[in-house]
């Protein structure tokens, strides 16, 4: 028998029962579209749609668009690759890492945290994609493909291939966890419904019945996709790190990125699940189920994933003057004291500085300070590539071939256009989809509710 | 007793009242054909006398055929069918094929595993599930009894042992 801890706060509050459970989650998917959620659909679809004109014209133009040049030949396009790479790997990191640790408030959490990683992802894609120049033609770069030059392959010396594996395994290895995971779910709207709904839920939910037979195998794969998905994860951030680390680029040739990437990446990525989780648990009344002591545990999150990132800052520098390469210790005083010292010190303060703010109880309890501040870490966080990516190109080995990156209106456009293109996304989901997973917090009301506890 | 009913059905609110009455009601002679729950219940499978799942296997050998497709792509390309000298390594650069070996390693594993899972729980969009009370995806946990495997047993009794094994309501359900 299991009884309520009187030590630990229970994971879902307000006396739920089961079919409260059911019943709250469902509510948004059965009702009539509020008219704020409409609101903020057409915002996202408008911004998609405005994006849409720069991402075509760069694909009508060639990347000729972009304020791209000879010295800096990577600026905004991987500099956003990275960082919506980065906002990935929470949903991964929560619904694999904790599931392995036993972390049983990843539940409430884990299905919109996993959606938020498959949309990053599918964003981070267009970059690399566009940035191709020829995506149609794309495949034959990309992928191992016979071709008419019989056959020269693509070469599996080079990171930049070895990413193309890594983000679609990445990609389709979350989309199918992330499924397995809702057909449940499913399942229990289909029961709910009638009509055209049943159908598509029906459909959707993939004949689920919840035999004691398939539970029991659904937790094997659970378990076993949690395992394959954790190295995965770390993976995939270390492989990103390496289109940087192997180069012979001052300020990218560092063997200390592949784990200052994945801490940088879990850090705006917890930073991201909760600007999206503080919306969505006001406009759908799941305070019950998103807590504050889930905010709080995510905030925790933050501020050991922020340090790491901060050592991480204070070790690249030590090693550039240790190691004693004049052009490597330039790259980082170039990088605090030079043109681009603003970018430089926004990524200090708002990666290293502003997440101790954590360490205060009251700040990291606070709804409204800890939505400020998963803002401040991700514009943080996007100052931190596009600090290593553009400082470290700028002053290259020809001082007569320094120069300087401005965007120009298309750069700004194509990364309006994936912002467009992820909330559209999350949008969608959030109506649509359960946005809790309703039969994992079932799971574990019965150690956190008085009511179905007794 | 009408005759077109097949199913006794026990319905169960409580995962622990669940788990000791499967353990009663097995034990007094009645096969259980299944339980359906809303969530998984720890245990469930082990008092149901179910053997653990072999997908752990199935997810092993689709790694091992991941591991060995990718290296033996790789090497054929990179060694055999076309080498070159990329950055002056070998033309068999083998910890340069690593990464996308674990990629197509773990790529393959959950495939291949999803795949079996979807097969053997015959889980597809056109499937027609029999649903013996849409509550098993809300809130209850049914226990269904198929009267053609226990013809030995009176129905009446199969009823009384629900009911006192905590079933909360004893009902039937027949399909055609």
């Amino acid at each position: 028998m299991q009884v309520t801890s009187s030590v630990r706060e229970p994971l879902v509050t307000g006396g739920k029962t089961y079919h409260d459970v059911t019943h709250d989650v469902s509510r948004q998917v059965e009702g009539k579209p509020s008219l704020s959620w409409f609101l903020a659909f057409l915002t996202a679809a408008g911004v998609l749609a405005l994006g849409s004109i720069a991402l075509i014209a760069t694909l009508w133009e060639g990347i000729g668009m972009w304020g791209l040049n000879k010295t800096v030949g990577w600026a905004w396009d991987i500099t956003n690759f990275v960082w919506w790479v980065g906002i990935g790997h929470a949903g991964t990191l929560i619904s694999a890492v904790l599931l392995l640790f036993r972390q049983k408030w990843r539940t409430s959490i884990n299905r919109a945290a996993e959606a938020m990683t498959i949309f990053a992802v599918i964003c981070a894609a267009q970059f690399p994609i566009i940035h191709m120049g020829r995506p149609w033609l794309g495949a034959y770069w990309a992928l191992p493909l016979p071709n008419t030059f019989g056959s020269l392959w693509v070469n599996f010396n080079s990171p930049l291939l070895w990413d193309v594996f890594a983000i679609s395994t990445y990609f389709s290895v979350s989309l199918v966890f992330w499924y397995i995971g809702l057909i449940p779910d499913f399942a229990t709207i289909r029961d709910r419904a009638t009509g055209l709904r049943k159908t598509i839920y029906g459909a959707l939910s993939f004949g689920w019945d919840g035999a004691a037979k398939t539970w029991m195998r659904y937790e094997s794969v659970s378990l076993i996709l949690a395992g394959l998905a954790t190295p995965l994860v770390l993976s995939v951030h270390t492989i990103v790190s390496f289109d940087f680390a192997t180069s012979v680029i001052p300020g990218w040739h560092t063997t200390i990125f592949p784990p200052y990437f994945v801490a940088g990446a879990i850090f705006s990525g917890f930073a991201m699940v909760l600007t999206l989780m503080i919306v969505t648990r006001k406009v759908f009344k799941l305070e019950d189920y998103i807590t504050i002591g889930h905010i709080e545990l995510m905030n925790i999150v933050i501020i050991i994933t922020g340090s790491i990132v901060g050592i991480a800052y204070i070790t690249e520098f030590f090693i550039a003057w240790y190691s004693g390469v004049e052009a490597e210790q330039y790259a980082f005083i170039n990088r605090a004291t030079g043109p681009y010292w603003w970018a430089y010190w926004s990524m200090m303060t708002c990666n290293v500085i502003s997440p101790q703010l954590f360490w205060v109880k009251k700040i990291r309890t606070s709804i409204v300070a800890t939505f400020a501040l998963s803002i401040v870490v991700n514009i943080g966080m996007w100052f931190e590539r596009f600090v290593i990516i553009v400082t470290s190109l700028h002053r290259d080995y020809l001082p007569s071939s320094w120069a300087m990156f401005y965007p120009t209106w298309a750069d700004v456009g194509v990364y309006l256009f994936t912002f467009g293109l992820f909330f559209t996304l999350f949008f969608l989901f959030a109506k649509f989809f359960p946005v809790i997973n309703m039969a994992e917090v079932k799971a574990v009301l019965k150690s956190s509710s008085e009511k179905v506890s007794k | 007793m009408e005759r077109d009913t097949h199913f006794v059905l026990g319905v169960y609110d409580d995962e622990d009242v669940l788990l000791h009455a499967v353990e009663e009601v097995r034990a007094s002679g009645v096969k259980i054909d299944e339980v359906y729950s809303p969530y998984p219940v720890h245990g469930l499978e082990h008092v149901l006398g179910y053997k653990r799942s072999r997908l752990p296997i199935a997810a092993f050998l689709f790694g091992m055929l991941g591991t060995s497709l990718a290296l033996t792509m790789q090497f054929y390309m990179m060694r055999f069918d076309w080498p070159m000298i990329i950055g002056g390594k070998d033309y068999a650069a083998f910890p340069d094929f690593i990464p996308v070996t674990f990629e197509m390693t773990v790529l393959l594993a959950a495939f291949g595993m999803v795949g079996v899972f979807m097969i053997s729980s015959n889980l597809k969009p056109w499937a027609q599930p029999r649903i013996f009370d849409v509550r098993s995806t809300d809130d209850k946990h049914i226990m269904a009894i198929d009267i053609a495997n226990n013809s030995a047993m009176d129905l009446a009794k199969i009823e009384a042992i629900l009911k006192s094994s905590g079933a909360t309501e004893v009902n039937k359900k027949s399909f055609d």
